[in-house]
């Protein structure tokens, strides 16, 4: 039966990322992943594209490979093997939505300058919008700084150059500022497409919440085997089927780590 | 169904390997997920440089995101018949999983064409959208996205 769940439970996974994929292919411009997912915890604004993520994939998968093993002991009947193994699955799904929630804070309190209505405002990625449009240059950009108001001016200066305390960046003018900003090499962006945090959110969310229910089932499940109720039943069928659920949270990974973060 | 086991009626296979087997097993599997997993990473970056240089290669990058979508389908083919053992499976058990996934083929094709007529008749007919949201072809920076291939789901 778990099989079947399982098959139902693709669908919906499937018919979520083909709606993505819908929407990507029906805009013009659809932000580089690269770009998006540059950081790496603890290492401040370093571009390291990929890094984290990969982080994250490795530990789905290892912990899939734990549960295997754990599975594997339940068949021989051993019960401390099956402990152990279920004990570090448990270990690795908690790691997975501990990298899950940084990168979600990251996404949404890290604040990039971005141009709306013909001025920089800084903002992060949220449902509402998102800093990964296409970058601004030229003249748009010289249009864009005359615009900015005299806080994202601090801001994006204070950007620029970390020395400069709030003190210092007060005795400051804007044109002052705007003069130092036009000559610096700024990265400016347009506002990408509204659908891209929504997705984003929608998707890794479900997923994130799928991995947290199967952490919730396999701790139900360490804690039967260590009450004996599958040695005193005989067989240690229900690891195998939360095994299964565990396994297909990380098949759905494959395909989400795919969609967002490869292509 | 024809089952061997006194466990459980749910059970439809029989395990047959012996120990040393199956850590064989499920050892080359991990070592071959995570091989996979690296190559898809290296491309990805390739992708990432290949944006940032001035030429178009528009093409080529598509080709290069059909080749992950295959990876990933060959991940997904060995967590599932490996380590959810659905290959030890009778075969008729395989069948009634299998063959209701094949609509994905549909699926992914049909909302994949749907998405890119509905850009291309907005681009003719809505010219407000396309000057908004055409990418201009600054080369250094972000050449945009072009058309990535989608696969998703399938199993």
């Amino acid at each position: 039966m778990m099989w079947y769940f399982l098959m139902s439970d693709a669908f919906t996974f499937g018919a979520f990322l083909i709606s993505y994929g819908s929407i990507r292919f029906s805009q013009n411009f659809w932000p580089d992943p690269n770009v998006v997912f540059n950081a790496f915890p603890g290492a401040g604004h370093a571009n390291l594209p990929l890094a984290f993520v990969s982080v994250m994939t490795f530990v789905l998968i290892i912990s899939s490979v734990t549960m295997v093993l754990a599975v594997h002991a339940g068949h021989k009947g051993d019960k401390k093997g099956v402990i152990k193994w279920m004990a570090w699955t448990i270990v690795g799904g908690l790691a997975f939505l501990g990298c899950q929630a940084w990168e979600w804070h990251h996404l949404i309190t890290g604040e990039h300058a971005t141009l709306i209505d013909g001025k920089i405002e800084m903002i992060g990625q949220t449902m509402g919008g998102n800093p990964w449009g296409e970058l601004v240059q030229g003249p748009e950009l010289t249009a864009a700084i005359n615009n900015t108001s005299h806080e994202t001016l601090m801001e994006l200066m204070h950007h620029q150059d970390a020395s400069l305390t709030h003190e210092k960046l007060a005795a400051m003018s804007d044109p002052q500022m705007r003069g130092v900003l036009s000559a610096a090499e700024l990265h400016i962006r347009e506002n990408g497409p509204v659908a891209f945090g929504g997705y984003f959110y929608g998707i890794t969310g479900f997923h994130g919440f799928h991995v947290f229910s199967g952490v919730i089932i396999n701790i139900i499940m360490l804690i039967m085997t260590q009450k004996n109720v599958f040695q005193n039943k005989g067989h240690y069928l229900m690891i195998e089927k939360a095994g299964l659920y565990w396994h297909f949270v990380d098949l759905v990974w494959v395909f989400v780590f795919l969609c967002f973060y490869l292509i | 169904m024809e089952h061997t086991s006194t466990v459980s009626p749910e059970v439809t296979f029989e395990h047959h390997h012996s120990d040393e087997e199956f850590k064989r097993r499920v050892k080359k599997t991990t070592i071959l997920l995570s091989v996979i997993t690296i190559i898809e990473l290296a491309i990805g970056l390739t992708i990432y440089s290949l944006h940032k240089s001035d030429v178009n290669r528009d093409f080529l990058i598509l080709c290069i995101k059909g080749v992950v979508c295959i990876l990933t389908i060959a991940k997904a083919y060995y967590i599932v018949s490996v380590f959810m053992h659905l290959g030890d499976e009778i075969r008729n058990m395989i069948m009634t999983i299998v063959v209701p996934l094949m609509l994905f083929i549909w699926f992914i094709i049909a909302f994949i064409y749907e998405g890119n007529s509905y850009k291309n008749l907005r681009n003719k007919y809505d010219l407000h959208f396309k000057e908004t949201t055409m990418p201009q072809k600054h080369g250094a920076a972000e050449k945009h996205e072009e058309k990535p291939t989608e696969k998703s789901g399938k199993e």
